[in-house]
């Protein structure tokens, strides 16, 4: 038997960028253009928010007029609302590029119903509005209000219908919002869905671990393809909406072959020659077993070499860090002084986790460091569920790699001895390099040892290195030849004629 | 449309029609509204036409969604009644054409 031919493969449908930052990745290319989205969500759930930038991004970045119908709030009201996002949509309205449809109800204006009607009206000043302005982009927010204000449903939504089809003769592509009761569940009250089924975005407001984590999904691009999945968005002034595609990130930064130092020869030794340019490298330890210190000694390494270092710190103050460093023999001051470091000391707990990483890639952008360094990520785990936490690390790592700047991130291990993590869990395939610090318990003593654990794509020494904090810094000694179990927290001597015995088991012929 | 006027003096009600082109359902919110007029204030009403379709700043400024739209413009307040008109109650209670907007006529139903 032949297998059928195969259909004709849909025509892929062009797509309009939205100039929704990140939205368009997502959306790989944009959304259906000459057609209608439907975006739906809960109360708060920053519907109207989505729907104006939708028209305001078409303004500023690609010059195209929208028509902004609001059935909800008055025209008035979201002037106001959408100035604290710097869109000056007065100015563009006396511009002839903006138009507002003002369908929100006004007391008094509502009568009873004495027969068929249509919404005609609506329609006749949606087209009216667009032939005005030569808009390409209109969007209605929220039709739930108009199936509110007429209990003839049945007719609301054949209307509604007619008017998503008068929209696709006009070319324009549209927005439509709606609203959900829940955010797991239907899609849409009063079925909107049913009218407007060919392309869903859900915006979602949810609780998770008692912070709020707002997400995007498109459930549907009819003809179209998309990314999947939820993926968390923050609200930023000036930018609005802005969508981290976190996920969708594809590891393929090309890597790059430039060593750079540590800042501390004998470590550099260790890693095969130095960290790569581009690589994350992560540091963990517990407390006290000397990550700040390299930090500090990375950060070092690159003021010698004239290289711009950017420190986020979540731990210690800027006094902290300056007196720290300066107790080791860095000068962070006269860093400082030179334009080669920028201290940025913030509490985890100031802002959600997606705001904090928008922010640090605003200051990464405005700096533009060779080496940052972020002390401690595990501070920001705290504020966050482990898959926002993974998503942030992503989000970062991708981005600071395609800047080809090296980073340097420590962690702290609950734990004295050894060292289970959850943030090294999380991370740990993320980053490039990992280097552990470790106490290390001798004849009662404390003392202290370094590992390169993963050097991607360079030979590294595998022993166990003891080293020893003064006031010029780190020195890496011998390594722990006689001890056993140091990495899993039971560290063990090991008598000189075993090492001799397991020596031999592995002699070369 | 034309606007048309029913009064010799100064009319009693002044009623604005919103409709969207000569549809069937255009002629017959019309043909409703004054037949009731006709009924309740003969020779005392205005009736003034406007179709969206020629005039849409119209129906922005009145902030129309609806046709046909009724809007009493006077006597003041303005009182909206939607659809095709064919509920003859509920026209003359959203006009208020018993009492309230000072029609003394007597009521007379068909």
């Amino acid at each position: 038997m032949t297998p059928p031919p195969d259909p004709t493969p849909a025509p892929v449908l062009p797509k309009l960028p939205t100039g929704i930052a990140g939205f368009d990745f997502i959306a790989q290319g944009g959304i259906p253009a000459g057609r209608t989205t439907l975006v739906c969500g809960t109360a708060g759930s920053a519907k109207t928010v989505f729907a104006a930038q939708f028209l305001a991004e078409g303004v500023r970045r690609y010059g195209e007029a929208g028509v902004l119908v609001t059935f909800e709030e008055a025209a008035d009201d979201i002037r106001r609302n959408m100035e604290s996002l710097d869109w000056p949509i007065a100015q563009w309205e006396a511009e002839g590029r903006w138009a507002f449809v003002d369908a929100s109800p006004v007391a008094g204006d509502e009568g009873p119903i004495a027969g068929d009607f249509d919404l005609g009206g609506l329609l006749a000043r949606i087209e009216n509005a667009v032939h005005r302005t030569g808009a390409t982009r209109v969007s209605l927010d929220s039709v739930a209000t108009v199936f509110a204000r007429f209990e003839h449903h049945a007719t609301v939504r054949s209307e509604l219908l007619r008017i998503t089809q008068a929209l696709r003769t006009m070319g324009v592509t549209s927005v439509i919002t709606a609203e959900r009761t829940q955010e797991y569940g239907e899609i849409a009250r009063f079925g909107v869905e049913e009218f407007v089924t060919d392309n869903v975005v859900i915006l979602r407001n949810v609780l998770e671990d008692e912070r709020r984590r707002r997400t995007i999904e498109i459930l549907k691009f009819r003809g179209a393809p998309h990314g999947k999945g939820e993926f968390p968005f923050t609200i930023i002034p000036g930018d609005g909406v802005v969508v981290i595609p976190l996920s969708a990130i594809e590891l393929q930064q090309h890597s790059s072959d430039v060593r750079i130092s540590s800042g501390n020869r004998e470590l550099d030794r260790m890693c095969g020659g130095g960290f790569f340019r581009d690589s994350i490298i992560l540091v963990s330890g517990a407390t006290g077993t000397g990550k700040t210190l390299m930090t500090a000694e990375f950060l070092n390494g690159g003021f010698a070499e004239g290289e711009r270092c950017l420190v986020f710190a979540f731990e210690e103050s800027r006094e902290q860090l300056m007196r720290n460093a300066r107790g080791w023999g860095v000068d962070f001051e006269a860093a400082e002084r030179a334009g080669l470091l920028r201290l940025n000391c913030e509490y985890p707990e100031v802002m959600g986790l997606e705001d904090h990483l928008i922010r640090m890639k605003s200051v990464i952008d405005a700096f533009g460091p060779q080496r940052i360094a972020v002390d401690s990520l595990s501070a920001l785990e705290r504020i966050s569920s482990s898959r926002g936490f993974r998503e942030f690390v992503i989000g970062l790592t991708s981005f600071v790699k395609h800047r080809q700047v090296a980073g340097l991130f420590t962690s702290t291990t609950p734990s004295l001895l050894g060292g289970d993590s959850v943030t090294d869990a999380h991370i740990s395939s993320i980053t490039d390099s990992i280097i552990l610090l470790r106490y290390v318990e001798i004849f009662g003593e404390m003392r202290r040892g370094a590992t390169v654990l993963k050097m991607r794509g360079s030979m590294h020494e595998k022993q166990i290195r003891e080293f020893m904090i003064d006031g010029t810094g780190m020195h890496i000694g011998r390594a722990f030849s006689n001890v056993q179990g140091i990495l899993a927290g039971r560290p063990r001597q090991v008598s000189a004629s075993e090492i001799d015995r397991l020596g031999t088991l592995f002699a070369d012929e | 449309m034309a606007d048309e006027t029913g009064a010799a003096d100064a009319p009693a009600i002044v009623l604005q029609l919103f409709v969207t082109g000569q549809t069937p359902r255009s002629l017959r919110a019309l043909a409703n509204l004054r037949r009731i007029c006709d009924l309740r204030l003969p020779g005392r009403y205005e009736i003034r036409v406007v179709d969206v379709l020629e005039r849409p700043q119209v129906a922005e400024e009145a902030r129309v969604l609806a046709t046909p739209t009724l809007i009493r413009l006077a006597p003041a307040p303005n009182r909206r009644v939607i659809g095709d008109l064919s509920d003859e109650r509920r026209v003359i209670d959203g006009l208020e054409l018993d009492g309230a907007a000072g029609s003394s006529l007597p009521a007379s139903f068909p």
